[in-house]
């Protein structure tokens, strides 16, 4: 047998290219890092990397769901509104209909994976493109907000405020809201879901190629329900860590927020077209959107604005690179 | 080389595949007639036929993409209905596809266990994983590391990959359809001493090809498709390639003998081989295309292209028009060099090109005969010129009434017409911008009869009155009565250029298509 055909083209960059991106964010994180910690006095704190999960917790949990549906090549643009919905419905449930906590939790985790699989089972039975079926469900869910209330409904109920309140406290005095513990656990069981489960396994190769999966005898109907399920289950347990962190419902929650979830995962190396992308990406693809926000408030005089225009920017940037990427990928 | 196992038509042993009677009918084609097929364990069978004689709706039947309309399929004797081709592969029967239908982003170890990953604790059991995908490479004698991206890998690697993969299916049966199409000959090789190593286990392998020699090379025995019919079974060493070649195109060759003899000029003195030629091509080739050609074509002369489909009579031709670029060579219009980038440089160099596909790429239906005919004429001029509609009128009623277009009604929607009158309109409006050469991409391919020899008229006329054509049939009688000379193309190389004499038949084209002999 000759050898030359059967080595791979380019062994090095090959083996690389997927973790490329993650390292381009990795090294671009901690650039900000440093020239933040440079600039700004007291920036340079392990509590303002912690203040950023802090903060962003809940982007971080919705971010890994669309992380799922991105990987498959689909896309799934309702998660924002079902983290308004969520809120919305907690804070309904709980202030308005009295019903404890620990029961309107899984009512509002179980509509979030309910409507997930049903826009899932809409793309998958009848073929229709996931942009198209998700934007429905976009203005679906913000909807529904309204049937409950178009005013905010705050939440007073005790356990919630106690929960929202609560600081798990670390070794240095150092301290995280239990959305981040949370949010950390939701990464770690996404890891090996998409890494070490069949499941996952077959989101890749969806991702890869749809029709190829379908040949390989791949459950590819069953799947891609599944992903848009977890996405829905995520943008759920979002709404659930927002509505602690603003103690409130309110239909104009989180508006925006599948477009930072989409931010967050590109920027986290995951390509829009599917096949390749880590979860850990996404993770610091949510810090780099919090970090430029803490930067931007270090600075001061900017307007909050300024967050978009640099999130404008770096997603343009990583576009490019991706596309780069993409044309060493190929094999031909 | 080991002796391969000759197996006997008259074989006792049981066909671990059998296909009886199978019939399949799409709305308005019958693609297959009663066709029987019957693979035995250990030998590699050759599934021949023209393009449309119903191979790939074949193969389809058998790996469960369509149910048969009647007829029945059994493995090991058990007769089976597979509604899907997962079915078809629990089965045994495993297929490999001309395109490579594994996931490039995965791991080799993953496309080729994937959905039958080793598990522990209900996760996937990544070394072990690698392990037994590095095994099955290893029995196959191949070289790869397991655990690079499938998409690093060359196609014909991923090619072995997917053979791989369907054969850890525990195939029985593995159907290969065009595997070879896009591999160059060393990895042709390769893969052939793969299907040799398979078939030596006891996997009954069906084979779908275009080339012949492969055919010859690898093959025990064949069966020969044609217009969806079972033409027959034969074992390998009945056979030549000559012969085969008969088979395929069969009886067709006689059609056309009805035809009152039009004007075979039988010249042995092609018009214009003293002058310079219109246009001469030397070494011209496009990878994957068209092996490097040499080419002579003067006014006035008709050259024929024969060839079987598939054997880049069509990749020749659209080199010539600047369809394709050209990847070597260089071509020369009027003694000058030309490079032509795009189709509008031929049209500018007098070029035309009636392409095979007149629905999709020439005529649109909605659009009347008046209006399809003057629109090459009115892109040459730019849309600041228009041509003024009395002209237009004058323009369609004359060629209407010199092609005999029918309805005689300028006016009539094209989709309303019948092929070989839409044929000519498509002719109208490339003869209107008046080209010094034509070419004809298969012009009487599904028109009557009638149609068909006024089509030949017309590219006799041409001809006569000084115009290029270069014409390209599957008909072998029609290229002989038309052309002063006949290019053969074979594996998509130009082996042989004869002038049509008295001494050229259809049978020596069928020789030349088969051996690649020139005599």
């Amino acid at each position: 047998m000759s050898t030359t055909l059967t080595k791979p083209l380019h062994r090095f960059s090959a083996r690389h290219a997927a973790h490329l991106p993650l390292m381009v964010t990795a090294t671009l994180l901690v650039a900000m890092f440093s020239i933040g910690s440079v600039q700004y006095e007291g920036f340079f704190s392990a509590q303002v990397l912690l203040n950023v999960l802090i903060d962003n917790g809940f982007l971080l949990v919705v971010a890994i769901g669309m992380t799922f549906v991105v990987l498959t090549g689909g896309i799934d643009l309702s998660v924002g509104s079902m983290v308004a919905l969520s809120t919305m419905l907690t804070a309904w449930l709980v202030e308005q209909n009295g019903l404890p906590l620990a029961l309107a939790v899984p009512v509002v985790l179980l509509v979030g994976a309910g409507g997930g699989a049903l826009m899932g089972w809409v793309i998958h039975a009848f073929e229709i493109q996931p942009f198209i079926v998700t934007l429905a469900g976009m203005f679906l869910g913000r909807g529904l907000c309204y049937m409950i209330s178009t005013e905010s409904i705050s939440l007073t109920d005790p356990t919630t405020t106690r929960i929202a309140q609560t600081r798990v406290l670390l070794p240095g005095g150092l301290f995280v809201s239990p959305a981040v513990i949370i949010a950390l656990v939701v990464l770690a069981l996404a890891f090996v879901v998409l890494h070490h489960t069949r499941f996952g396994r077959t989101v890749y190769a969806l991702g890869g190629n749809e029709s190829s999966a379908r040949l390989m005898g791949l459950p590819v109907g069953r799947t891609k329900v599944a992903v848009y399920a977890v996405s829905g289950l995520c943008s759920a347990l979002g709404g659930l860590l927002l509505t602690f962190y603003m103690l409130s419902g309110y239909a104009l929650h989180a508006v925006g927020m599948e477009l930072d979830a989409i931010a967050a995962a590109v920027i986290g190396g995951t390509l829009l077209t599917g096949g390749s992308g880590f979860v850990l990406g996404t993770a610091l693809g949510v810090t780099v959107l919090g970090l430029i926000q803490t930067i931007i408030s270090f600075q001061g005089t900017l307007s909050s604005w300024w967050t978009r225009i640099v999130i404008g920017g770096l997603l343009f940037v990583f576009i490019l690179l991706q596309r780069l990427f993409g044309g060493s990928r190929q094999a031909e | 080389m080991a002796v391969p196992p000759t197996p006997t038509p008259t074989r006792t042993d049981r066909p671990v595949l059998e296909a009886q009677g199978i019939r399949k009918v799409f709305p308005g084609v019958l693609a297959l007639d009663g066709v029987d097929l019957r693979l035995f364990p250990g030998e590699v069978h050759a599934l021949m036929g023209e393009n449309g004689a119903g191979k790939s709706t074949l193969i389809k039947v058998l790996t469960g993409v369509h149910p048969p309309d009647a007829g029945t399929v059994s493995v090991d004797g058990g007769f089976q209905r597979f509604a899907e081709p997962l079915e078809a592969q629990h089965a045994g029967i495993s297929t490999v596809y001309q395109e490579v239908n594994l996931c490039p982003n995965l791991s080799v170890a993953e496309n080729i266990l994937i959905g039958r990953e080793p598990r522990r604790l209900g996760l996937v059991h990544w070394s072990a994983l690698h392990e037994r995908a590095a095994r099955l490479i290893t029995e196959l004698e191949l070289d790869l590391d397991v655990r690079m991206p499938l998409g690093t890998y060359s196609l014909a690697v991923q090619q072995l990959v997917a053979i791989v993969r369907a054969v850890d299916v525990k195939a029985k049966v593995l159907i290969l359809d065009e595997p070879t199409s896009s591999l160059d000959r060393d990895e042709v090789a390769q893969l052939f001493t793969l299907v040799r190593r398979l078939r030596d286990r006891g996997v009954a392998i069906l084979f779908v090809t275009h080339f012949l020699d492969q055919v010859f090379d690898l093959c025990d025995r064949v069966t020969v498709l044609r217009n969806g019919r079972l033409e027959g079974e034969y074992r390998i060493d009945e056979l030549t390639p000559v012969t085969l070649v008969h088979r395929m195109v069969g009886s067709e060759l006689g059609i056309l003998d009805e035809l009152a003899e039009t004007s075979h000029t039988g010249t042995t003195d092609g018009p214009g081989s003293g002058d310079a030629p219109f246009l001469s091509a030397r070494g011209l080739a496009r990878a994957g295309g068209v092996q490097p050609y040499d080419l002579d074509i003067h006014r006035g002369e008709v050259i024929g292209l024969a060839g079987l489909l598939g054997s880049g009579r069509t990749e020749a031709a659209r080199l010539l028009f600047g369809a394709d670029h050209a990847d070597g060579g260089e071509l020369r219009i009027h003694g000058k060099r030309a490079v032509l980038r795009s189709p509008r440089a031929a049209i500018a160099h007098k070029i035309a090109f009636c392409s095979e596909n007149r629905k999709a790429e020439g005529l649109i239906g909605e659009l009347t005969v008046r209006e399809n005919i003057v629109l090459a004429l009115q892109a040459a001029r730019g849309w600041t010129k228009p041509v003024s509609r009395t002209r237009q009128d004058e323009i369609a009623a004359r060629w209407t009434e010199v092609l005999d277009i029918r309805p005689a009604d300028p006016e009539a929607e094209v989709r309303n017409l019948s092929g070989g009158n839409q044929q000519k309109v498509l002719l109208a409006r490339w003869l209107l911008t008046d080209p010094e050469l034509l070419i004809l991409d298969e012009p009487t391919r599904g028109i009557d009869i009638g149609a068909k020899t006024e089509i030949q008229k017309l590219v006799t006329s041409l001809a006569a009155e000084g115009t290029a054509v270069l014409f390209i049939s599957a008909e072998l009688e029609e290229v002989l009565r038309l052309s002063h000379r006949v290019g053969v193309l074979r594996d998509h190389r130009l082996v042989a250029t004869l002038p049509n004499d008295t001494t050229l038949t259809p049978d020596r084209i069928l020789g030349a298509i088969a051996t690649g002999a020139t005599s």
